[in-house]
């Protein structure tokens, strides 16, 4: 199983197996602007779809990430701790934010898929 | 370059005067073993230091600083005479009361005058500025319900469009922040409905709101609020575009902050000194902090109230700011700051009228005090963003409007002109923005490489706020 999916809170989910790496999506960054501090979760957290897992500062505001599914973070982007700007240069990329191991697989009928949230970034 | 840069050992600007007191030496202990390290510097380059600082600063004595949000209003002289009076400048707060009734009647009738202006019922008057109102709010808020023993209220709920320091003093105080939707640029009384519960104690609302719109459902707002028993809180932020017409107080606010330096015209920005008073119904007033001013018979005292939540602030808070103030409204009485909130709002919708032409008002209705604009169209068309406006309009030599705020748009440009601003000066400023828009189709990298004119360039703001240099040396 592999796919790409999206939120209507503007992160971006990658599915491989049981593991989905999250990020923000590049209208996301597009809207923060330019991106100085990023607060990371702790490895290991169990969340809750929904949840505010992380946030993000930028010089213009700040934003907090949802997770976009329940489960359990495995990893973070520690590269972001020294280069948040990462997220605007390859926020579908390089500024990924965490992984996590998905518990409950029914959530994924929740999500977008690529085209269902470019017509909803249109309408924002 | 800095006045301690400048110092050469030996210069100086000043002369004692002869000591006419006997010599004493002090025990060993308070000696300090170097010399202070203060800079050195003659008359003149004293003078030039600071004058040339104040030349490359721009201020409402200059021109137009249509920030919104801020009520960058001019600042009457007469008030800055009045803090310097003698009288209120050359006292100490540990002198005896009796001694300073002057002062302490200052603060009585300046208390009960906004008090008035509110509709709230008593003030406390030391919070140093408004985000420290609301911080003082909040801790009534707790104390409230602790005293209540009703323990289970843990949220506060602030809507989307809210000023960032509302869910900041929330959490100070420990309280979890929850998000009120907005729905065409107002509270959404539904979403509100579905998130009032027996856990929330207060509402945290701006009226009228970040948007310069008046929220219209406020009554009900405020009917819902006290069913589920929570408290209604009032950001006096934007009292500039109601006083007069309408007081918190009557509109169900339980407690209210004022911003002193806003609306009743004292000199701020950059820090300071301000003053956010605030006011609270009844059923509050034992959790005021300490000190609070009486009348008793002819004399003015101090006194504890009963539950207070303590002191906020050293002594009595920012004095001068709160004579400065006194000296404004006795100024303008009744009518005239009705006039101030009427002028204020014309400012605005004039302005707003102008600037509609070559820039979308996303809530685009008839506005209060500030309406905000957005670039979003601009910067799709041309890859000019609001940033870029921003430091063209410094080449013009005034201020630019506040931007990226409220969140809610996007690309945002918060502009409130204030009341103390002519036809000339706002027809001028449109013209500026419109022809800082247009050069955005014609030629963007003046834009993106602005400003061009003033002493300092565009400044790189990753870096400042990712390491930020407060000190000259290291």
């Amino acid at each position: 199983m592999k796919m790409k999916k999206y939120t209507k809170t503007h992160e971006w989910v990658s599915i491989e197996d049981k593991v989905a790496t999250v990020g923000i999506t590049n209208h996301a960054q597009e809207q923060l602007g330019d991106v100085v501090y990023v607060d990371l979760p702790e490895v290991g957290r169990e969340v809750k779809k929904g949840e505010v897992v992380a946030s993000i500062e930028s010089v213009k505001a700040a934003a907090d990430v949802y997770a976009p599914l329940s489960g359990k973070i495995v990893e973070v982007n520690e590269k972001l701790d020294t280069e948040p700007e990462l997220i605007n240069k390859d926020p579908e990329g390089e500024g990924w934010l965490f992984k996590m191991e998905i518990s409950d697989e029914g959530e994924l009928e929740d999500l977008l898929d690529e085209q269902a949230y470019q017509e909803f970034c249109a309408q924002e | 370059m800095t006045i301690f840069e400048r110092s050469k050992k030996g210069r100086k600007a000043f002369r004692l005067p002869e000591s006419d007191i006997p010599e004493y030496s002090l025990p060993d202990r308070f000696l300090r073993r170097t010399p202070p390290e203060l800079p050195e510097v003659s008359e003149p380059d004293l003078v030039r230091h600071y004058t040339n600082l104040a030349r490359k600063n721009y201020s409402v004595d200059l021109g137009i600083y249509p920030l919104g949000s801020c009520t960058m209003k001019y600042n009457p002289k007469l008030n800055e005479k009045a803090a310097n009076l003698e009288g209120f400048r050359e006292i100490h707060p540990y002198q005896p009361v009796e001694t300073v009734q002057g002062s302490l009647r200052l603060m009585y009738e300046l208390k009960k005058m906004l008090c008035e202006i509110t509709g709230m019922d008593d003030m406390t008057l030391q919070p140093a500025a408004g985000a420290h109102g609301e911080l003082t709010g909040m801790l009534i808020v707790r104390e409230y319900f602790k005293n209540r023993g009703d323990t289970g209220r843990k949220k506060v709920l602030v809507p989307d469009s809210a000023h960032g320091t509302n869910p900041a003093s929330a959490s100070m105080v420990g309280f979890e922040v929850v998000e009120i939707k907005s729905k065409n640029g107002m509270v959404d009384v539904e979403d509100l409905k579905k998130l009032l519960d027996e856990e929330v104690a207060a509402v945290m609302l701006t009226n009228p709101n970040t948007l310069g719109l008046f929220e219209k459902d406020i009554l009900k707002i405020a009917e819902m609020t006290h069913e589920c028993g929570a408290l209604l809180y009032y950001d006096g932020a934007n009292l500039n575009a109601i006083m007069g017409k309408v007081r918190p107080g009557d509109m169900g606010f339980d407690i209210v902050h004022l911003n002193l330096h806003k609306t009743f015209s004292t000199p701020h920005g950059m820090g300071g000194p301000g003053s956010g008073p605030v006011g609270v119904k009844k059923h509050l007033v034992d959790f005021l902090p300490f000190p609070q001013v009486k009348k008793n018979g002819e004399l003015y005292e101090l006194f504890v109230p009963e539950k207070t939540i303590g002191r906020v602030r050293s002594f009595f808070g920012n004095f001068p700011v709160l004579v400065k103030a006194y000296t404004y409204i006795l100024t303008m009485g009744r009518d005239g700051l009705e006039r101030v909130s009427e002028m204020a709002v014309l400012n605005a919708n004039y302005l707003k009228k102008k600037i509609e032409k070559f820039l979308e008002i996303p809530y685009n209705g008839f506005c209060m005090h500030e309406f905000v604009a957005s670039a979003e169209k601009v910067f799709r068309e041309t890859g000019v963003r609001t940033l870029d406006i921003a430091k063209r309009i410094l080449d013009f030599g005034v201020h630019p409007p506040t931007v990226y705020f409220p969140l809610i748009v996007p690309e945002a440009l918060m502009i409130e002109p204030t009341e103390t601003e002519n036809k000339e000066t706002l027809d001028k400023y449109a013209e500026i923005l419109e022809r800082v828009v247009k050069e955005a189709y014609e030629n963007p990298d003046a834009l993106k490489n602005a400003p061009h004119n003033t002493p300092v360039r565009r400044v790189n703001e990753v870096l400042a706020s990712k390491k930020p240099v407060f000190r000259w040396r290291g």
